[in-house]
């Protein structure tokens, strides 16, 4: 089958604590930090590249497009998704300024009218805004049923249909979509038998976690094609409905860890000076 | 003046205690710009559920009935369609509002502020403060569009207390869904084993182990007795939940369960970022942990440093010494 994975460049989520915001409040800076892969993009990655393989023979059962909307330097995100093992890329030159949920889900529907795919498959969230909204807004805009924070996929249907099952708070939630569809991934999508696509024999057990890129997939990876535009060029309404007026800090925790010796310590100072009971 | 519509949520025809917080903030909005608020209870078993939601102040609850399971395909048409009058819709930011709100927001044409924290009224703009790079950053937001979508986080807005008085209940005829609807069906809701103990984004105090626990059997014979003692509810690290020893849900973290509680204790947990953004707003911190060099030690009032396999069972009978 067809996906479009999109996906989103991000600040090193390991050290999202390191980020910073301007002196004049405006900006939240992120200097020193490396671009990362979006996690759950990442994820929505390897769940594409499981279902469009058979994971015994190695055979390719369908194409596998990225896309990401961004600076020039997201380029590199989308080399990493090429290596990784997806055919070919779009990038939608803007700057980060640009965009919010609505801009973004407003081009990705101009790309997905044009190359329809069955699913478009992305994370839930991006753990810079962690707004989890893009995948909602686009499936609503496209009038396509939407699957979200999948925990589980399995493909009915000779590939057109899904069983997700969705990680909701008190559970599992399965519903059954026909395609196409808008599907977004939870952080469980890359346990190892999380996808089950109908080739890929039902006792393979995936790695735990995204595929690394081997060395040939990063040397394949250079050849693959990405097919730049500005965002002008999707001719799409460009306002945005959001506005951030200033960034701050949290406030830090005062102090740091008060190290206790033993229990009798600890339970002492939270009935005295913590007073939790 | 602002008119909000809350959406509340539903689970098997009662209504879940996150629609609280989501009148909370409807209430600060209403108060603040001199509007009303009227809450919306759609589902199935949305009659029964309405009755329950009518001492809160509202000027009207709505009763939309929708047979079956939850299925946004199915809810969005009619939100949307009453929704359209309104300058404000709120639903708390559980999985279910964060499945819904955005779906509503994109039929409405509505920017949506999600995850907020708070929120500020002056001279009728509303400002939503939220937390972003998993905690790391608060960001102001102001919406620019005539309807906003906005969906608080259960754990920085306190529930609202019944009020008195008793809001009219009116039915609402479901709007039918479009060529979505057909294309999705509800299979089931898998609920996970249902608890005693208190519900873990709602406790006053929260006990979470980790991996280092080791076992199923750890958090059980180990970590459940101190949960008990404290009378409290049970999370536990991405990790302890991949590895299969606790259920999913039981998750604190960024993508998981945010927490708040009084006391939060974290054991075996060496506090990755993804954790602490679903934890560092609790107001006291313990860390039970053998490495004081982890991470958890940014956030921790107090940090027992110690084997938590002989440290857990002497606090749990300190704790319950305590409390006798």
């Amino acid at each position: 089958m067809k996906i479009l994975v999109p996906v989103k460049r991000v600040a090193d989520p390991d050290n999202a604590n390191k980020v910073k915001v301007a002196a004049d409040a405006s900006r939240v800076t992120t200097d020193g930090l490396e671009w990362k892969i979006n996690p759950f993009d990442e994820y929505a990655v390897e769940a594409a590249l499981r279902l469009n393989e058979n994971a015994k023979s190695g055979e390719k059962l369908g194409e596998t497009i990225v896309v990401s909307i961004g600076p020039k330097d997201a380029a590199q995100t989308l080399r990493q998704a090429l290596a990784m093992g997806a055919d070919r890329a779009i990038h939608i030159l803007a700057e980060d300024e640009q965009l919010d949920s609505f801009v973004v889900a407003r081009a990705l529907r101009a790309i997905t009218e044009k190359e329809q795919p069955d699913v478009v498959l992305l994370g839930k969230q991006a753990v810079d805004g962690d707004s989890n909204t893009a995948g909602q807004i686009l499936g609503e805009l496209l009038g396509w049923p939407v699957a979200s924070f999948a925990a589980t996929i399995e493909t009915g249907d000779a590939g057109k249909s899904f069983v997700v099952g969705r990680e909701v708070d008190t559970g599992v939630l399965k519903v059954k979509v026909t395609a196409p569809a808008v599907i977004t991934v939870d952080l469980r999508i890359v346990a190892p038998a999380s996808v089950r696509n109908g080739a890929t024999p039902a006792d393979h057990a995936y790695g735990e976690g995204a595929r690394y890129a081997s060395l040939k997939g990063i040397m394949a990876a250079k050849k693959k094609p990405i097919d730049e535009q500005p965002l002008a060029a999707l001719g799409i309404d460009a306002a945005t409905t959001s506005r951030y007026t200033k960034f701050e800090l949290p406030p830090a925790r005062k102090g740091g860890a008060k190290f206790v010796a033993d229990v009798h310590e600890l339970v002492s100072l939270l009935q005295s000076e913590a007073k939790v009971f | 003046m602002t008119d909000v519509l809350v959406i509340a949520e539903l689970l098997d025809g009662k209504v879940r205690k996150t629609t609280h917080s989501a009148i909370t903030l409807a209430k600060t909005i209403a108060a603040g710009t001199g509007g009303a608020f009227d809450v919306l209870a759609i589902g199935d078993g949305a009659k029964a559920a309405a009755a329950e939601l009518t001492g809160f102040g509202a000027r009207k609850v709505f009763a939309t009935q929708v047979d079956g399971g939850y299925l946004a395909e199915n809810y969005a048409p009619t939100v949307a369609a009453i929704g359209g009058s309104y300058g404000v819709l709120t639903v708390t930011a559980s999985t279910y509002g964060k499945d819904l709100a955005p779906r509503v927001a994109a039929r409405l044409g509505a920017g949506v502020a999600s995850d907020i924290s708070g929120v500020t009224v002056e001279g009728g703009t509303l400002t939503y403060k939220r937390p972003m790079y998993a905690g790391n950053v608060f960001g102001h937001v102001q919406l620019t569009t005539p309807i906003q979508v906005v969906t608080p986080r259960q754990s920085e807005v306190e529930a609202a207390q019944p009020t008195g008085g008793a809001s009219p209940v009116e039915d609402l005829a479901a709007t039918s869904g479009g060529a979505a609807s057909a294309r999705i069906e509800f299979v089931a809701l898998e609920q996970s084993a249902k608890s005693a103990r208190p519900e873990l984004s709602e406790a006053a105090t929260v006990v979470s182990g980790g991996r280092a626990l080791k076992s199923a059997e750890g958090f059980q014979t180990v970590l459940e007795p101190l949960v008990d003692a404290f009378g409290a509810a049970m999370g536990a690290s991405r990790a302890a939940c991949d590895a299969g020893y606790v259920p999913n849900d039981l998750q604190v973290g960024q993508t998981g369960k945010v927490v708040a509680p009084k006391l939060y204790v974290a054991v075996g947990i060496s506090g990755a970022i993804q954790h602490l953004a679903g934890m560092k707003g609790s107001k006291v911190i313990v860390a039970v942990n053998k490495d004081k060099e982890a991470p958890i030690a940014q956030v921790a009032d107090y940090f027992l440093v110690a084997d938590l396999f002989k440290a857990v069972p002497e606090l749990t009978d300190a704790v319950k010494k305590a409390r006798a």
